[in-house]
């Protein structure tokens, strides 16, 4: 069986579709390949080899669509792939919004985003990676007694999206990254925490030393950490967790929780949700971002910029072109989700925000995911940093932070610009006022 | 949880009939399509074992099918149908892995995996493996029919449209119904380096019934689901209304919630699925890797008092058709009823071949991996707590002041300072010894040895969860079970709202 190189296979894929009577289709593909080593306590302990690769097609038929997916891209593989996706189709309801993206919108002007830049580190080189990081970690404190390594990641792939509009589109991505897990302990215990980077570019990566000495730094910062009692009180949010708020108000307003109502954003696009001086937006053509594309996974054009959120007012929901069919308006572009936000902020480093804050808690670690994406309650288990005088005084574990997100987003007082450049969303420290601590 | 959670004793099967069904379906669908003999075995072998001081080595074949249907609206709109397969091959010399896969399962493909495999490792004296392969007997815990084969297509889609229909005649509140059912056959092969082959044929399928209630303008949603190593037949009329029934009333106690108190206090939790609390408070803490590396807050601490006196936490992966359950795990070994804690006294971990080994210990039948492209890793099956002797309403009769939580969602662990949470979804105030007031969902948090000793009531009525659970670790999800009598916590935090 011969195997298809991905847009050969995709194009084969569609016009099989065609000529079994299907209305219209949509293919993607990717194919990759990774490596993963990881080293502990100074010897290698794992060399892991990836070799992925899976064809996704979805089919339209008399407004009905059924989809499946496979790793065999063989031309056998194909079509009976595509014969699962149409039998599928024969006994789903029939919803007139089902299709693909307007034709009109396709996106015409390939951008070079620079999203790919291979690694040519060998296992060797990738091993001696995770020890040097490991070996900053571990030499950086006696109090780190322990470790559960050190691992350097690397992916390499290709990606197509092809639909029967005549829409292909052909592209390589890589992504790398370095991490590192160590323990520490004293007389009241033992303590974990990691560090990472994650970069398209290896080169951009934070160094080896620099990655384990964090790790080692958050460790033995949390050793000692006790409950406080349960209290109201200011909140900071680390920008590494400020993420989570962000995500959580975009997951809010996504078309698919909109129209079947099980949203705390439901209508309230035109109203203020945030504080006036927030302005959130994506950034689709940010170079080297983690989620930079020039179109959708519809192959809708994407914009340069779009305020999602604008001096605290929601602009509007983040739909493809199902979801916007639903709720009668126009795709936003985001099937397969927003990419690069930027968050604006207020002007303060770190430390200018603690001592703004004066008594509070910083949250450096959030764990549970007790959020109710109906009513906007939020309950989640959190460690952290006991301020006062804009200092900290002591780390905080075993304590819950609550409150309800619409409240909790009205109540921000600051962004700082304090960014964490991991990932594809670009925000820094949040504080917000009367939040609940559960805790003693 | 009520109704319809039992133990069943699995059927037995005479040594012809399991060896036979299960060897002749691993062969059929993963060795004889690309003609793999044994002599290919050999040479794979060989070359993994290729390594000096080589302790063993595994190639995990493995095809699965997915098919997934889902509701919402009042119809089915989207289906989805996925196979995969491949073969994962796996080198392990003292603390080292060297692992690779490949999704062909053509000899020569398979061949340059291990090839890969053997590379990374340092080369040893060329040995040659000639193995008499022994095809191992299991002994079924749940049928080998295919869920996905077994039924047609318009009949699934009834099932969901049933669900729909139960949910929103129980009452005009419901706005909204969402479901999902979806259906997995998975047929496994596992080659080792002490010659056996191991077959398994694992079917797996699930239901998730999801409502949106609305009233004065306030909307809330429930949900409920089950499923197990079973065919479709599993949710008939019955079961689907339970389901919907569930779910909804869940939703309608949501709308008369009040805030949720927070602090530490008396909390109750309620049977079955609240076994999340071991799952999360002990069981992964008891997972053999961390305890070799000494990283959970129960290493080195077998013997000792880590609960109060009346627990005694099992992992079991013998029960029949449960969600949980496996014939043998992805290292080829029968799972067993392992007792992790017997009368609060730490007794085992569970393990893994590689870590057990680096131990000293016995496999426990908890190697799993989610799909021959992860490494398998020691990970629980169905995890519960043994009856004690309280009847459930002396335990609430029991509480001046405090929580009763009956439903959660999802629950997190830092294995190392042994703080886990589990957020709950239905959840009562209980006043002077009554169920009073519902009130929102919140988060409890605590530490894992030491809220385990703060048990002080366990009640009489064990029950284990109706097969939801997916657990992740490291990136992998595998479907487990959890299940626990009604208990009383002396003391736990509470992450409400309300001081």
């Amino acid at each position: 069986m011969s195997e298809l190189n991905l847009a050969n296979a995709a194009e084969f894929a569609i016009d099989y579709a065609k000529k079994q009577g299907i209305d219209q289709s949509e293919v993607s593909l990717h194919q990759g390949t990774g490596v993963s080593v990881g080293a502990r306590q100074q010897e290698l302990e794992t060399v892991e080899k990836h070799n992925d690769a899976q064809f996704v097609i979805s089919v339209y038929k008399d407004h009905k669509t059924g989809s499946a997916s496979s790793a065999d891209m063989s031309e056998q593989g194909i079509r009976s792939t595509v014969d699962a996706a149409i039998s599928i189709a024969r006994y789903t309801g029939a919803d007139e919004c089902f299709g693909l993206g307007d034709a009109g919108r396709m996106a015409s002007s390939k951008l070079d985003l620079d999203l790919h830049h291979a690694w040519n580190a060998d296992e060797a080189q990738m091993l001696d990676i995770a020890m040097r990081c490991e070996q900053a970690a571990l030499e950086s404190s006696d109090l780190i007694t322990n470790s559960e390594g050190a691992s350097v990641n690397s992916y390499s792939g290709s990606a197509v999206y092809a639909n029967s509009h005549g829409f292909l589109s052909e592209s390589l991505g890589s992504q790398h990254s370095i991490s590192c897990s160590v323990i520490g302990s004293d007389d009241g215990g033992m303590q974990r925490d990691y560090w990472y980077d994650s970069n398209r570019n290896a080169s951009n990566l934070d160094s080896a030393e620099e990655i384990g000495q964090v790790a080692a730094r958050r460790t033995v910062a949390r050793l000692g950490a006790r409950q406080i009692a349960s209290c109201e009180a200011t909140v900071m949010y680390d920008s590494a967790m400020a993420k989570s708020l962000i995500s959580h108000l975009i997951g809010a307003i996504k078309g698919g929780s909109i129209y079947k109502k099980a949203s705390f954003m439901l209508d309230k696009v035109g109203e203020e949700v945030l504080p006036s001086f927030m302005t959130i937006a994506e950034n689709p053509h940010k170079p080297g971002a983690s989620s930079s594309a020039w179109h959708d996974n519809e192959g809708l054009a994407t914009p340069e910029y779009r305020a999602i959120v604008e001096a605290g007012r929601l602009e509007s929901y983040v739909l493809g072109s199902y979801t916007a069919r639903k709720l009668g308006l126009e795709s936003t572009a985001n099937s397969g989700g927003v990419r690069n936000l930027s968050v604006t902020n207020t002007g303060q480093t770190t430390q200018q925000l603690l001592q703004e804050m004066g008594t509070g808690l910083l949250v450096t670690e959030l764990i549970g995911s007790g959020i109710n994406m109906v009513t906007g309650d939020y309950s989640r288990g959190a460690a952290g940093f006991w301020i006062e005088n804009g200092e900290i005084q002591y780390p905080v574990e075993e304590i819950t932070v609550a409150g309800n997100l619409l409240d909790m987003y009205r109540n921000i007082v600051s962004i700082g610009n304090d960014y964490d450049n991991r990932g594809s969303t670009e925000c820094g420290s949040i504080v917000i006022d009367n939040m609940t601590i559960a805790g003693s | 949880m009520s109704g319809s959670i039992r133990f069943v004793k699995a059927p037995i099967w005479t040594f012809e009939n399991m060896n036979q069904e299960h060897l002749s379906i691993a062969q059929a669908t993963l060795l004889e399509p690309t003609g793999l003999s044994d002599g290919h075995l050999n040479q794979l072998m060989q070359k993994l074992t290729n390594v000096d001081g080589s302790d063993f080595a595994d190639l995990y074949f493995q095809y699965s099918k997915h098919e997934s249907w889902s509701l919402d609206e009042g119809q089915v709109k989207t289906g989805s149908f996925n196979i995969d397969q491949g073969v994962g091959l796996r080198s392990v010399v003292g603390e080292k892995t060297a692992f690779a896969y490949s999704e062909d399962l053509n000899a020569a493909s398979i061949l340059a995996a291990a090839d890969v495999v053997s590379a990374i490792g340092r080369q040893g004296q060329n040995v040659q493996s000639n193995k008499l392969w022994r095809p191992q007997a299991i002994k079924p815990l749940y049928s080998q029919l295919d869920p996905v084969a077994a039924l047609d297509d318009a009949s699934k889609v009834a099932i969901l449209e049933q669900a729909d229909r139960a949910a929103r005649d129980h009452d005009p509140r419901v706005k909204e119904v969402m479901a999902s059912l979806s259906g997995v056959y998975e047929v496994v092969l596992i080659v080792t380096s002490d010659g056996r082959q191991i077959p398994d044929v694992r079917p797996l399928v699930r239901l998730n019934i999801s409502v949106i209630v609305e009233q004065n303008g306030k909307r809330e949603r429930g949900s409920m689901g089950g499923g197990g190593r079973l065919g479709f037949d599993y949710f008939d009329t019955s079961m689907i209304e339970h389901y919907a029934h569930e779910a909804v009333r869940q939703a309608l106690v949501s709308l008369e919630a009040v805030d949720s108190p927070a602090g530490t206090m008396e909390v109750v939790l309620g049977n079955g699925w609240p076994g999340i609390l071991l799952h999360e408070a002990v069981g992964h803490g008891l997972e053999g890797d961390f305890n070799r590396k000494g990283t959970s807050a129960f290493s080195g601490r077998i013997g000792e008092k880590v609960a109060s006196e009346f627990c005694t936490v099992v992992d079991d992966g013998t029960l029949a058709d449960r969600r949980g359950s496996l014939n043998v795990d992805d290292e080829g070994n029968q799972t067993k009823n392992t007792v992790l804690i017997e009368n609060g006294i730490l007794k085992s971990y569970m393990q893994d071949e590689h870590n057990a080994r680096l131990m000293g210990m016995d496999v426990t039948g908890n190697g799993r991996r989610e799909s021959f492209a992860h490494l398998p890793m020691p990970r629980m099956t169905n995890t519960y707590m043994h009856a004690g002797e309280h009847d459930p309403q002396d335990i609430i009769k029991s509480v001046k002041k405090g929580l009763y939580a009956v439903n959660f969602g999802g629950g997190q662990v830092d294995i190392t300072s042994g703080k886990f949470v589990f957020s709950s979804s239905e959840a009562y105030l209980i006043e002077d010894g009554k169920i009073t007031a519902p009130v929102k969902g919140a988060t409890l948090i605590g530490n894992g040895p030491d809220a385990m000793q703060t048990i002080s009531m366990v009640g009489n009525d064990l029950s284990l969860d109706s097969g939801v659970g997916v657990c992740g670790k490291d990136g992998q999800s595998v479907p487990v079970g959890v299940g626990q009598p009604t208990l009383k916590m002396d003391a736990l935090t509470v992450g409400g709202v309300q001081l």
